[in-house]
């Protein structure tokens, strides 16, 4: 009888452990930290590719060596992107010390760099007053003088990362129409053919600021790497699972709606304000926009495809809430697809696509999916019990 | 023997009927000598746009009950708050005109998560969330004026090509005092030493107002109380005699060109949240609107004046719309623990020793022009939106429009139990010198000096209930 009951009582506790517990949660968090590893692998690959392209191109000057560092960066975005599915929970990105706003801080404060046509400080005829042409007030620029205008006023950094980039190879948009920057490689010659002043100090300003993100990158690479002591390793450790679930699910639901359907596409939609764009100078926000939308099913689907092609997948978050909730799975499973369909629509360039009546339907009905997708990621994180706003980022 | 098994069943039933009442009056707070002091619905601090959240987001809701696209519009006007303004020109053109002299690049640098600034932790840290008015007298000592060289406000930083004013250095003195029970306690006072003046010595008669940026829940709400209730709460002569003479503050409104009660500010020195916003982006951040088309330099700051500026003006109307309506429409969260015993005695306590004869705890709106959401609500913003002379200590002896140099606005208390978690701190005061609640109680002085002496005499445990009730608005 007592061993009965024993027994019985064993195989009470068993069940009561197997249901709180559910499906093994191990292996789907690591599968994301494999995948938040590899993004951020693909991406420092291709801001290394940039650098070098960038070091090229300010070595010797020419309109091809400009091209092959504009598309290298524009490569670089599409990596990049996708790695924005690993922010708004403070992780290595975005805690208190994390890179994000010193990679991709906008708007660029561009006339703070380098010149631009109606320089600032109301002289037509000069540069106006930026760190590029003030040799006096910043005599050495190099990685740590950028990093460091980071702290201007206790302020973000709005002269560094991606943007400052794009800046120093298109150059400013001055376009009413479409089309973006149209800066001259002859802004790098040094010599009779060269173009506004100070050459070279723009073409350290470039170098460093590539630099910088390169070490970002690698930064973010080593705290997600396998087996070390790192934010990884406490990320997948046995007490962090469930916490770390719920990280994802904040992630991936504010980078939806609050972010990207709200702060990056309604704003623009809504005022029709032009160039109130992410990639202004290249006109390429469209893919901003792409890869943010694959990003997420990424996460959610825990399936990554490399830009070599190949495919890391594995047990996914998606997988977890099934278990839950089969059809709120499923809805989100369709909206992670519509929504990367429904971004590809969008046409470039964006500031031309947000006053064109079928283009702004077309940006409505990717916002509407992106805020359906953030609501219904919300309802999933409250099966687990995790309050997760998608509008609070 | 039958008698007295009756007898004792009907003992039982009649210890039984008497538990039975006890339980049901005390369940119906018949004999509670708390239930006074319970209120329905108090909880909702916003009425009918009340939200619940008290996580570190309290502050960021809209009001639940917009209508339209209005939800949408408060995304980008959220989105607005937060952004960095950069200089002028830039090719996001929307977003330039920055400075050329400024305090900061966003609403949010300042008020981050619509929540309240802090002052510096160190002497070596510059003050970024408070800033300094400056003002001078003129010969009638009616009005004031900015000043020549420095404007109205101390802007510290500057776009390149402009010198910035200067630094600001904040150090504190500690003063001591004791409760009557012994128990003692030490406020601390701030002084301001300004450095590194770029545009010559402060003039001897320039006065310097310090003020700390406030948390931003249920403005709108404020906005649409009538301004006949205003003024049935005002008793500028004290007539009644209480000792509490609260007035209206009237200041200029710059779209209907006509005087009208002041509601916003540390002085209630704006009439609208529309005004009190574009004020703020052209005095804080430099950026010129319809409202205010002049940039912020002073007669002699030539460099300023010659400064390419971002638009005439460099905020669109559609952009103010959208942030006036956001900072319009951020709902008050609700009460936490508003049934708890300690804190209905607290609230007692703060009802008996006069605490709500300033920080009036019930209101009802009026109609709001723009949004009828926020019409006739029922609310709970512990203030009367009154001037009240606060005495010596916390006086920064410069007048604004009808405020005089001691006196400042009541401030509402909706939300201030959820400021350390929203902001991290809980510094109070327009200045930010009261470390807690209780340091702020223990600064009122003038018109509240009566009901900060009775503070002192409760015993600890009614001061503890006292901030306990503080701590669940």
């Amino acid at each position: 009888m007592k061993k009965y009951v024993f027994t019985s009582l064993t195989f009470l506790s068993l069940l009561l452990v197997s249901c709180s517990s559910g499906p093994d949660l191990k292996p789907v968090i690591e599968n994301y930290a494999d995948i938040a590893h590899a993004g951020y692998q693909d991406a420092l690959t291709d801001a290394e590719n940039l650098q070098q392209a960038v070091n090229n191109f300010t070595e010797s000057p020419s309109d091809s060596t400009l091209q092959a560092a504009k598309e290298a960066w524009l490569t670089s975005r599409e990596t990049y992107g996708r790695t924005e599915a690993f922010r708004f929970y403070g992780g290595p990105i975005d805690d208190e010390d994390g890179p994000e706003a010193q990679l991709n801080a906008w708007p660029l404060d561009e006339s703070y760099i380098d010149y631009v046509v109606e320089p600032a400080n109301g002289d037509m005829e000069s540069e106006g007053t930026n760190i590029i042409n003030s040799p006096e007030e910043f005599p050495e620029i190099n990685k740590e003088m950028i990093a460091s205008l980071n702290e201007q006023g206790g302020e973000t950094n709005v002269s560094s990362g991606y943007h400052a980039v794009e800046f120093l190879l298109w150059g400013q948009d001055l376009s009413d129409g479409p089309g973006g920057g149209e800066r001259p490689y002859t802004d790098y010659v040094t010599g009779p053919e060269g173009t506004f002043e100070h050459q070279e100090r723009r073409a350290k300003y470039l170098n460093e600021t590539a630099a910088l993100i390169v070490d970002d990158l690698q930064m973010l690479v080593n705290e997600w790497r396998p087996n070390d002591n790192n934010y990884r390793a406490f990320f997948t450790s046995e007490e962090e699972l469930e916490n770390s679930l719920e990280r994802i699910l904040n992630g991936v639901g504010k980078l939806s709606k609050g972010e990207l359907a709200g702060e990056r596409m309604f704003v623009s939609l809504d005022l029709r304000s032009k160039e109130d764009e992410h990639s202004c100078f290249s006109d390429n926000t469209h893919r901003d926009i792409v890869a943010n939308a694959i990003g997420i099913r990424s996460v959610l689907t825990g399936t990554y495809t490399q830009p070599n092609g190949e495919v890391i997948s594995g047990p996914s978050v998606l997988d977890v809430i099934a278990e839950r909730n089969q059809q709120l799975a499923e809805e989100i499973g369709g909206t992670l697809d519509a929504s990367v369909e429904a971004s590809r629509e969008i046409q470039a360039p964006f500031d031309q696509e947000i006053l064109d009546r079928e283009g702004r339907q077309r940006i409505m009905d990717t916002i509407n999916i992106l805020r359906e997708q953030g609501d219904l990621i919300a309802e999933a994180a409250a099966e687990f019990g995790f309050t997760v706003d998608p509008d609070a980022i | 023997m039958k008698n007295k098994k009756i007898t004792k069943i009907g003992t039982a039933v009649f210890i039984l009927l008497l538990f039975a009442g006890f339980a049901y009056t005390f369940s119906h707070g018949l004999f509670d000598p708390l239930s006074e002091w319970r209120e329905e619905a108090e909880q909702l601090s916003g009425g009918q746009t009340t939200v619940f959240n008290e996580s570190v987001n309290a502050f960021g809701e809209a009001a639940p009950n917009l209508s339209g696209n209005k939800d949408l519009f408060f995304v980008t006007g959220n989105a607005f708050f937060k952004r960095n303004w950069v200089t002028a020109p830039a090719s996001t053109e929307d977003l330039d005109g920055l400075g050329p002299l400024f305090n900061a690049r966003s609403c949010s640098t300042c008020h981050n998560l619509d929540g309240r600034g802090s002052p510096p932790e160190s002497p070596d840290e510059h003050p970024v969330d408070l800033l300094f008015r400056l003002t001078r007298p003129t010969p009638d000592s009616i009005r004031s004026r900015p000043d020549e060289n420095y404007g109205g406000q101390f802007n510290h930083l500057s776009v390149l090509g402009v010198d910035p004013e200067g630094e600001v250095q904040v150090t504190y003195y500690e003063i001591s005092g004791e409760y009557p029970d012994g128990t003692t306690y030490t406020l601390r006072e701030p002084v301001y030493e300004f450095k590194n003046l770029k545009y010559g010595d402060f003039p001897d008669d320039i006065m310097i107002s310090p003020r700390i940026a406030q948390h931003l829940v249920g403005l709108g709400l404020l906005e649409a109380i009538d301004e006949e209730t205003l003024q049935s709460l005002s008793d500028p002569n004290d007539s009644d005699g209480d000792g509490i003479s609260g007035k209206v503050n009237i200041v200029y409104n710059h779209e209907t060109d006509q005087m009208e009660i002041g509601r916003f500010g540390w002085k209630a020195n704006q009439p609208t949240v529309r005004q009190q916003t574009a004020l703020a982006f052209r005095e804080d951040i430099g950026i010129t609107s319809a409202l205010f088309p002049d940039e912020l330099c002073a007669e002699f700051q030539n460099e300023c004046t010659e400064a390419r500026s971002g638009g005439e003006p460099e905020l669109t109307e559609d952009i103010l719309d959208r942030v006036t309506l956001y900072t319009e429409v951020i709902a008050v969260p609700a009460r936490r623990n508003w049934n708890d015993s300690d804190v209905l005695k607290g609230k007692r306590a703060f009802h008996n020793i006069g605490c709500a004869s300033c920080h009036i705890q019930k209101l009802e709106t009026g109609v709001h022009p723009e949004h009828p959401e926020l019409s006739n609500q029922t609310i709970y913003p512990y203030t009367d939106l009154l001037l009240h002379d606060m005495g010596e200590g916390l006086a920064d002896h410069a007048p604004d429009a009808k405020a005089t140099g001691t006196e400042w606005r009541t401030p509402p208390l909706w939300g201030i139990g959820l400021i350390e978690t929203v902001s991290g701190h809980t510094y109070f005061l327009h200045d930010g010198r009261a470390r807690n609640l209780e340091e702020a109680i223990l600064w009122h002085g003038g018109e509240a000096e009566e009901s900060r002496e009775q503070f002192k005499e409760l015993s600890k445990e009614e001061r503890d209930n006292l901030i306990k009730f503080l701590n669940s608005l």
